[in-house]
């Protein structure tokens, strides 16, 4: 049998032909947030599409999409660089990164009960740092952890690891809805309350064995990453490569850049109408339905916004939610608006720092 | 999340939305729990650690 033969009576005997990859975004061409390097120093930190990070301790890094690919294959990666050392990691000190899958994406593993199933996480990598790397599968809501170890054997070098985990978790309440399904942590260099013992499904939330390198405590040390894939099943199939139309969607269903003025700074909004002298309301349909009702991410400021009608311009100061559900948003103008009820008008943006986006991550 | 201020949005005595600024960003957050700043907000209201503006 042909090694093509044998790879499709594999690929047709382990999971589905298609949707394998439950993770969104693996190959990183989608940062609706921007490309350029993003600071992580807190919590819940996003940068590429699906994918956010932590620091707290003192340390410091960048997200931003690379060019730098393991081969031809792949168009970009996230590369991480550390911006901020932090030698000497105190117990509660935590340096991670990770994506959330939803409840509805992760139902089929069956986690939760007796028959719950193996995964295979693969991706690519490569480190100024080498050394042994953790990162862990956990659920938010049922509190289990998975730790998994993998070696970097050179520095500088991609390599491809391929880590699976043959029993899913039997224990706890596994969201299977549109909470938060599963979430795939890479560690970096925690402190002692976060590390445990790889290889076993364990209560709490833990990443990274005492084996981790310390990557947050090496003055700009570099971790690039793509073709990240976890799928169904004890073997690691070729990256599923979707549509860039198909991966974008996918992420809009978390966040979508609207209206964003470091891009386009009169970029249109919408139509809308003065409810009254000083108030202007407008809607829209959203282009996907989103997880859940999305939080409105704007800027306000002196003339950021705009109401064009009667043949005349009426900036006006901020924008605030009104109504949101995951299919339609409904704002309205606010501060400054000067016009006459029940007069159209069409929304625009009036600045560079002025922006709408929707946020309905996990 | 660093919720530094948290205010409703109404219109006709209805609560709309809570405008906040969430570890320094303006957002307009909608009255949904399964929305993760509302969780939130509401998380902080609850331990005491927040207190909801009513709107103007």
């Amino acid at each position: 049998m042909s090694k093509a033969a044998e790879l499709a009576a594999l690929i047709g005997s382990q999971t589905a032909l298609s949707n394998r990859n439950l993770i969104i975004n693996g190959k990183f061409s989608i940062f609706q947030r921007g490309t350029g390097a993003t600071t992580v120093n807190g919590n819940d930190v996003f940068a590429a599409d699906r994918f956010k990070g932590w620091a707290n301790g003192g340390g410091t890094y960048t997200v931003e999409q690379s060019t730098d690919v393991p081969n031809n294959e792949f168009e970009y990666s996230a590369k991480l660089t550390n911006t901020g050392v932090d030698s000497s990691v105190a117990a509660g000190d935590n340096y991670r990164w990770a994506t959330d899958i939803e409840g509805y994406n992760v139902s089929q593993l069956g986690y939760g009960h007796s028959d719950a199933k193996a995964v295979t996480l693969s991706f690519w990598v490569k480190s100024s740092l080498a050394g042994t790397y953790c990162g862990a599968l956990y659920s938010t809501t049922a509190s289990r952890h998975y730790i998994y170890e993998y070696t970097i054997s050179s520095a500088n070098t991609w390599e491809k690891k391929t880590i699976t985990v043959s029993s899913g978790d039997t224990t706890g309440s596994w969201n299977k809805t549109n909470g938060n399904g599963l979430r795939i942590y890479w560690g970096f260099g925690s402190g002692s309350t976060y590390q445990g013992t790889a290889g076993a499904w364990t209560a709490g939330e833990k990443w990274e064995t005492s084996n981790q390198a310390a990557w947050i405590g090496s003055a700009s040390a570099t971790f690039f990453i793509t073709g990240v894939q976890l799928e169904l099943g004890e073997t690691a199939t070729p990256f599923e490569h979707r549509s860039y139309g198909d991966e974008l969607a996918r992420c809009q269903r978390y966040f979508y850049n609207f209206a964003d003025g470091s891009v386009d700074s009169d970029a249109p909004i919408s139509v809308g109408t003065y409810y009254s002298t000083n108030i202007i309301y407008s809607g829209v349909k959203l282009p996907v339905t989103m997880r859940a009702a999305p939080t409105l991410v704007t800027a306000s400021g002196t003339s950021y916004y705009v109401a064009f009608r009667a043949a005349d311009s009426d900036p006006f100061d901020s924008i605030v939610l009104s109504l949101s559900t995951p299919d339609y948003l409904e704002f309205n103008g606010q501060t400054n608006v000067s016009g006459t009820a029940g007069h159209g008008c069409f929304l625009r943006l009036n600045n560079a720092s002025a922006k709408l986006q929707l946020d309905a991550e996990l | 999340m660093n919720i530094t201020s948290a205010k409703y949005n109404a219109q006709d005595g209805t609560n709309l939305s809570i405008c906040a600024t969430i570890d320094g960003i303006e957002m307009s957050v909608p009255l949904d729990p399964a929305n993760r700043h509302y969780a939130e907000i509401m998380r902080q209201v609850e331990a005491g650690e927040l207190t909801i503006a009513e709107a103007d």
